[in-house]
This record gives structure tokens, C-alpha cells and sequence, in this order.
């Protein structure tokens, strides 16, 4: 199985990436481009049950992948 | 005093810490590897600056969960004093051992200059020797210390007094231009509740020998010493 993990920064958190690009595809000329977020994107190849792969991989996103302080995550799992 | 400086893979700014705390300030200092599961004789611990393991994921998110960390996170618990400067500061949010996160400096630039601290409380072991009008000047070099907290966080650092240190102007003002990352409030430096835990972005270990243009980061060293100095007397008596 592959696991897959989107993590973003809170909505109340600074963005100064997400800004500049938001920027830089202004000035590119492309229309209609609201707020950009940056974040990352983790695949980890998970064996065994889904369900038992899916709260370690939960666990895991929140005590380490992610910082909840700052930041959201998705997990998917196919 | 016994002193013990964390070293993990790629920190930077552990051998300057030792040579100030040995060289300048006459402590007893070594470096602790990362893999140690115990901080033997150890009075404060110093978590210093550099870049462990890479920044990879996060700053500081893969060092907190080192084994050394774990007896650091013991030792806070009994009330032992721990100092984190700039890396040091990101691993203990990281390890929840301080509130908040450093993040991205707002100008997405790596600001490395000298600024002007001004000390909040002189209420803790880290600042207790630091007067309110004495403004401090050292360096900073980070890419990613822009302090945030949510607003409830922020409201209980303010209540508590656990703000130690802002960045000002050279008048002492708190303004944006003073602010060199984009930290709410200004923030450069706070402690815990239990006040034994403290972290700042700028480099004290980098601003105590005049030859190096300032010494006003020894002030800070110095109230740590009293503060346990004071502390090993009030246990003898």
C-alpha cells in the first residue's frame, strides 16, 4: 500500500511562500489566482492491514510529520 | 557549575557555547552526543544553534525525538534550568517543552545581523541579572524564527510573563522595523511556566567577549550562574 500525506500550514499561520507565489503568478499575468499555500507532500510505502497502517500513520502525522501548532495534514491511504 | 551543550549532527554553535561558558565565564562545560541516554552530572543544560539533522521535515522536529532529548525533557521536569538558543529554541517548541513554533522569517530571507534586545521580566533564571533598561545587543542568524502562537497562547505568555525578550530599535522601541523575522509581538526569547525552560532566537554564546563587538550576551549566562549559584546555597542552608 502507498500512503499519502499533504501537509499545509494553518490557515492563521504567516505564509510568506504561499504569498510570493501567489505574487509571482500575478505578475506572470495569470488571472484569477487567490491564495497560494505551500506545503508538503509525503509518500511512504505502508505492508499490512490498512486499518492498523492507517491510526500508526495518523499517530505519526500528528506527534511527528506535522506540527499541529502551524500546520494541517491529510492522510490517504490506497 | 556543570554544564552540559547538546551536540547533534550539524549543530554549529556548540563549541562557541563551550568556550564561553569554560573560556570567558569559568564553568565546568562538555559537549553531550545526541545518542546519550543520560546527563550525568549536569546543573543546565544549553541546546545550541546550528542546523540538527539537516532541518530536515521541520527545524528541530527530528532532534526532539533523540535519545538525549528524552533525559532533557526529564530534567525540565524536575526543574533543572535548560537555555535554547535559536535551534535550540526550535527543537524545545518542537518537543512541546515551550509553547508555539518558529516558522519561515516573514521576508523568506536568512537575516543575519546584529539587533537590539530589550528584556520583558527579569523574573527568571535566565534574565534575573539583566537591568530593564539595558538594551542587548547580539546577533541573530536564522532563517526560520518567526515566533507563532494562536491567540490564546499568546494572551497566557503575556498574562504569565513569560515574554523575557523582544526585539527593539536602538532607542528601545518596540517597532516592525526592529522585528528582523515577523515574531508576533516581537517575541525573541521566551521561558515555560515553570520558568526552568527558556529559548531565544538571537546568539548570546556569540555576544560575550568585547573583541567581538559586544558582550551583552554574557549578561544572560551570568544570571543563569547567580540564579543556580543562589540555588545550591538555598539548599546547603
Amino acid at each position: 500500500m502507498k500512503a499519502k500525506i499533504i501537509i499545509t500550514p494553518k490557515k492563521v499561520v504567516l505564509d510568506p511562500q504561499g504569498k510570493t507565489v501567489q505574487n509571482a503568478l500575478a505578475h506572470m499575468g495569470y488571472n484569477g489566482i487567490g491564495a497560494v499555500h505551500v506545503g508538503k507532500y509525503l509518500e511512504i510505502e505502508v505492508s499490512g492491514e490498512k486499518e492498523t497502517a492507517r491510526k500508526q500513520l495518523d499517530e505519526a502525522c500528528h506527534k511527528f510529520l506535522s506540527n499541529p501548532v502551524i500546520e494541517d495534514y491529510r492522510l490517504e491511504i490506497e | 557549575m556543570n554544564f552540559a551543550v547538546l551536540q547533534f549532527p550539524a549543530s554549529n554553535c556548540d563549541q562557541d557555547a563551550v568556550h564561553v561558558l569554560k573560556n570567558v565565564l569559568g564553568q565546568s562545560a562538555r559537549l553531550l552526543w545526541h545518542n546519550e541516554r543520560s546527563l550525568g552530572n549536569t546543573d543546565a543544560v544549553i541546546i545550541p544553534g546550528g542546523f540538527s539533522y539537516g532541518d530536515y521535515l521541520r527545524t528541530g522536529a527530528i532532534a526532539r525525538f533523540s535519545p538525549v532529548m528524552q533525559a532533557v525533557q526529564q530534567f525540565a521536569a524536575n526543574g533543572g534550568p535548560v537555555l535554547g538558543i535559536c535551534n535550540g529554541f526550535q527543537i524545545l517548541c518542537e518537543a512541546g517543552l515551550l509553547p508555539g513554533a518558529l516558522i519561515r522569517n516573514r521576508s523568506l530571507q536568512f537575516r543575519c545581523e546584529h539587533i537590539f534586545l530589550k528584556t520583558a521580566t527579569t523574573d527568571s533564571p535566565f534574565s534575573g541579572q539583566i537591568p530593564l533598561d539595558k538594551l542587548l545587543r547580539v546577533p541573530i542568524a536564522h532563517g526560520e524564527g518567526c515566533y507563532f502562537a494562536d491567540e490564546a497562547t499568546l494572551a497566557g505568555l503575556n498574562a504569565k510573563q513569560q515574554i523575557l525578550w523582544r526585539y527593539v530599535n536602538a532607542q528601545g522601541e518596540r517597532t516592525e522595523q526592529a522585528n528582523p523575522n515577523g515574531s508576533l509581538e516581537n517575541i525573541a526569547g521566551i521561558c515555560n511556566e515553570g520558568r526552568n525552560v527558556a529559548g531565544l532566537m538571537p546568539h548570546p554564546e556569540r555576544a560575550s567577549e568585547g573583541l567581538l563587538g559586544s558582550a551583552d550576551g554574557k549578561l544572560i549566562f551570568e544570571s543563569l550562574i547567580y540564579w543556580m549559584e543562589k540555588r545550591l546555597a538555598a539548599k546547603a542552608a
